[in-house]
């Protein structure tokens, strides 16, 4: 866990259409490569060209897991990112601007990257000059501006390797007092830089899912493109569809057919994808749905966080079924569990939520490559040579789960309907054989129960303060927690990456050990905490929320907390 | 070989005299025709009294949701595209509910053939207006008669390039089952509009009025050609022409990804571990 100022947040301030993505992805890659920690956050506005957008990146030795709310090095290409990060600078940090901007107050270095770069180079100059401020080993840098043109016109990176050299001269002699990062060893194990959302479409992969559909909508949508470009190596058919209500209907027959599917979309579209997670539910069809959530209601903040859509992803749905609904801490949970998801969804022939935000979406960080759960294949049934004439798709059984065929893999005749129906598939309005299939449903609860993952805890036993999250608020609230520990203060933190079905047992009585329990959400209604009451007559009357669009970090909290305090 | 037997017969939901009765027998005979294994078939439907066909014969079938049997076919069929599939469903769950997977499947020219009960009239609901209610229509719910102007399928298709665009009449059997045949048949989307009374809700459109109204295409019409096909397609209600209505080559959804992934989406593929690490290559 990372020591208070241990670490170093980087901001490259511009306008849409800079390359300040670009500068900040092969910062990224290089500290990775060095062997440092990252955590990215992106905050940008919802146009194409213009406005002001940020690319903040946090690295250090230690691992971190949270953004932080103050910069060290400011790289500025525009002047809005002055006056918009120039108060939240560390008292040596260090604004790094073009020559024609002004630096106001601010203790900066001014670049002529006109002279250094010309024009299309600017983003291999301002990598260059922050890896030399960071102390970053120079050959390191040199060799990954060569991985990323290499496929490139040989002119074109013979091009960007010159503007490295006269970059790099040329901050070598302005040498400007910056403390650079203490030094890492890129010895260690080779890491995967990848953020939340790249993950979710890798852990769908690695799940064995062989379809996806989806209509475009931010953050969801590099979910999609993910595993779009992985598709053709994979074996994977996928489509971009009319509307959200086809995406989970296409999702829906493909499934049925033995193709597991991958469906991404946000709050507005899984709006319209209500009625389809009831059908899901209504002819036991296996469904995956990655939401990841941007503020609403309605079109709401495109490209800000929140985790506002819970209670919604819970409640979706006409009618009663049961589900399962899985919330990533971090990028490696959003692996991990989106290929949970596909096996609980397999397993329990309905519908199961990978619920994650765009904080989380867009975050950047270096994770050791991920270890697949070797799963067994996820179609299991496709042939069932003992199965009777004519089989039954929903044969009432112990358990609620019936054999699962594939129609046209065999000569028996699968039959799934969304009307209630009989154990042949056929619409009925019997209404004894209802109660019958509704009690069947309901069942597989007993399932999704005894495959949960239960909360995780960190921390000291029996704490003086707990605090209880969810999701993507996972590393600054334990960040949060670690800071606020003093040898007479004992701080836990309790994260729950599963939020339904919930099993009090698991956490009641780590709660019931702990003096002050104050739930953190970035939502402003607490819902989460609403859910724990709900289930467990547990009242979280301190609660932390956050919902200005922003992430939660580890100084908001930490402040939001001390005015709990002192209300206390 | 399969034979009528092979695809059943069952209790129906219908009103006796209902049009739904011939378009049954003319889909079990189609199926017949062209040779086809109940397993080999799955039909989609979504719901509405002509929704509820399938479950009247022998196939695998995915009874969904109003207006979403098309986006549910689509999914089936590029999960498996060996299966034979055949979206079924009434006017108002194809052309009101689910307009846009209508225009959008005809885009996309994947291979499904879809058979539209058309009656003019939302039945299962008891008489209010469908998409292709005529202006004027008096209902309970359009007490003051219709007054939007009735969608045309037929026209809407042949000017977006449908692949395969037929017009049939539950009253014409044996042409009836001859279209579906060569819907079936044909690579890439097919569209088959079946006129058909309904006994209950539609006072206007009844048998005998189609019987007088619906014209066979003579032999010598050519289908092929856009431009006369969409005068056809437009004639007016007093001439109204039954048959293949147009038809091209467009290459199929299928045909345009060839050398994609699709003849591998479902099965018992084994995961390939090898390709999995070439995927996470790109992230190192
Ligand atoms: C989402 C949704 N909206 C409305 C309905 C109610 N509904 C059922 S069938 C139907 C209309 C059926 O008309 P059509 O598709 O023409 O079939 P028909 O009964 O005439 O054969 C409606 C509105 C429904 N089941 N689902
Ligand atoms: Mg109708």
């Amino acid at each position: 866990m990372v020591k208070r100022n241990s670490s170093k947040t980087i901001c490259i301030g511009g306008e849409a259409g800079q390359g300040l993505v670009t500068i900040g992805q092969l910062l990224c890659k290089a500290l990775v490569r060095s062997g440092y920690h990252i955590v990215i956050t992106q905050s940008y506005q919802s146009r194409i060209r213009g406005g002001h957008n940020d690319f903040f990146i946090r690295t250090s030795v230690d691992p971190v897991a949270a953004p932080s709310k103050t910069t060290d090095l400011l790289i500025a290409l525009d002047q809005a990112s002055i006056s918009e990060h120039g108060h939240l600078m560390n008292r040596d940090g260090l604004v790094v601007l073009d020559a024609i901007l002004d630096p106001e107050t601010h203790h900066a270095l001014k670049v002529p990257f006109k002279d250094l770069a010309g024009d299309g180079f600017l983003n291999i100059a301002a990598l260059t000059i922050a890896g030399a401020l960071l102390g970053l080993n120079e050959s390191l840098i040199q060799k990954l501006i060569s991985d990323t043109f290499h496929k490139k016109d040989k002119a074109i990176l013979e091009e960007n390797l010159l503007v490295f050299e006269k970059a790099l001269k040329w901050v070598r002699e302005a040498a400007p007092a910056f403390e650079g990062l203490p030094p890492a060893s890129p010895k260690g194990p080779r890491r995967l830089m990848l953020n939340g959302n790249e993950a979710i479409a890798l852990g769908a992969i690695a799940a064995g899912v062989r379809s996806g559909f989806f209509y475009p909508m931010t953050p969801a949508t590099s979910i999609m493109l993910t595993f779009i470009k992985h598709a053709r190596t994979m074996g994977i058919v996928f489509e971009q569809a009319e509307d959200e209500i086809a995406a989970v209907n296409m999702a829906i027959g493909a499934s049925f057919c033995g193709a597991p599917s991958l469906v991404a979309t946000s709050g507005g579209g899984f709006a319209l994808m209500a009625e389809g997670i009831s059908l899901a539910a209504m002819t036991e069809t296996p469904l995956v749905i990655a939401v990841a959530q941007r503020p609403g209601p309605a079109t709401g903040l495109p490209t800000r966080t929140e985790q506002g859509d819970l209670l919604f992803v819970l409640h979706s749905g006409h009618g009663e079924f049961p589900r399962a609904i899985f919330a990533p801490g971090d990028v490696e949970e959003c692996f991990s569990l989106t290929q949970k998801a596909f096996e609980i969804s397999e397993k329990s022939q309905g519908p199961a939520f990978v619920l994650t935000d765009q904080f989380l979406a867009d975050s950047y960080r270096a994770v050791l490559p991920f270890d697949r759960i070797d799963t067994k294949p996820l179609q299991s049934v496709a042939h069932a040579p003992d199965t009777k004439t004519p089989y039954q798709r929903y044969a009432l059984t112990p358990d609620g789960l019936s054999p699962r065929l594939y129609p046209g893999m065999s000569h028996h005749l699968v039959i799934a309907d969304s009307d209630e129906h009989t154990e042949d598939g056929h619409i009925t309005e019997d209404l004894s054989i209802r109660k019958k299939m509704v009690e069947k449903r309901l069942k597989k609860t007993a399932l999704l129960l005894s495959e949960r993952i239960p909360p995780s805890f960190t921390g000291d036993s029996h704490p003086h303060v707990l605090f209880i999250c969810w999701g993507s608020a996972k590393g600054a609230v334990e960040e949060a927690a670690e800071r606020l520990r003093t040898p007479s203060l004992r701080t836990a933190t309790l994260h729950f990456s599963q939020v339904w079905p919930l099993a009090p047992d698991d956490f009641l009585p780590v709660i019931q050990s702990a003096g002050v329990v104050v739930s953190v959400e970035g939502n402003a209604t607490g819902q989460f905490a609403g859910i724990l009451q709900r289930e467990t007559g547990l009242r979280l009357e301190k609660q932390i929320t956050r919902y200005d669009g922003l992430p939660l970090t580890p100084s908001y909290i930490l402040s939001a907390f001390e005015k709990i305090d002192e209300g206390h | 070989m399969s034979t009528l037997k092979d695809y059943g017969s069952f209790e129906t939901a219908w009103c006796p005299g209902c049009g739904n009765f011939s378009i049954l027998k003319a889909v079990k005979q189609a199926l017949v025709q062209c040779n086809l294994a109940p397993h080999d078939v799955l039909f989609v439907s979504g719901i509405g009294q002509a929704a509820k066909a399938p479950h009247y014969l022998h196939a695998n079938v995915f009874n969904g949701l109003h207006g979403r049997s098309l986006p549910v076919a689509t999914g089936a069929k590029l999960a498996n595209p060996h299966l034979t599939v055949i979206a079924e469903s009434g006017d108002g769950c194809n052309y009101g509910e689910g307009g846009n997977h209508f225009l959008a499947a005809i885009r996309r020219n994947i291979d499904i053939t879809l058979l539209v009960h058309d009656n003019r009239v939302y039945g299962l609901t008891k008489g209010q207006a469908s998409p292709t209610s005529p202006e004027g229509f008096v209902s309970k719910a359009q007490p003051d008669g219709n007054p939007s102007l009735p969608f045309n399928p037929v026209a809407v298709a042949t000017v977006m390039q449908a692949g395969f665009v037929a017009r049939g009449f539950a009253g014409e059997m044996a042409h009836l089952t001859d279209l579906i045949c060569q819907a079936i048949a044909h690579k890439g989307f097919s569209l088959v509009d079946i006129l058909q009374p309904c006994v209950s809700f539609n006072r206007l459109n009844t048998f005998s009025w189609y019987q007088e109204h619906c014209r066979k295409l003579e032999n010598s019409y050519d289908p092929t050609n856009q431009r006369g096909a969409l005068d056809v397609a437009m004639m007016d209600e007093n001439r109204l022409p039954i048959g293949v209505i147009y038809r091209n080559k467009r290459p199929s959804f299928k045909e345009k990804a060839e050398g994609s992934s699709s003849e591998r989406a479902f099965g018992l593929q084994p995961f390939n571990q090898a390709l999995f690490e070439e995927v996470l290559a790109h992230y190192y």
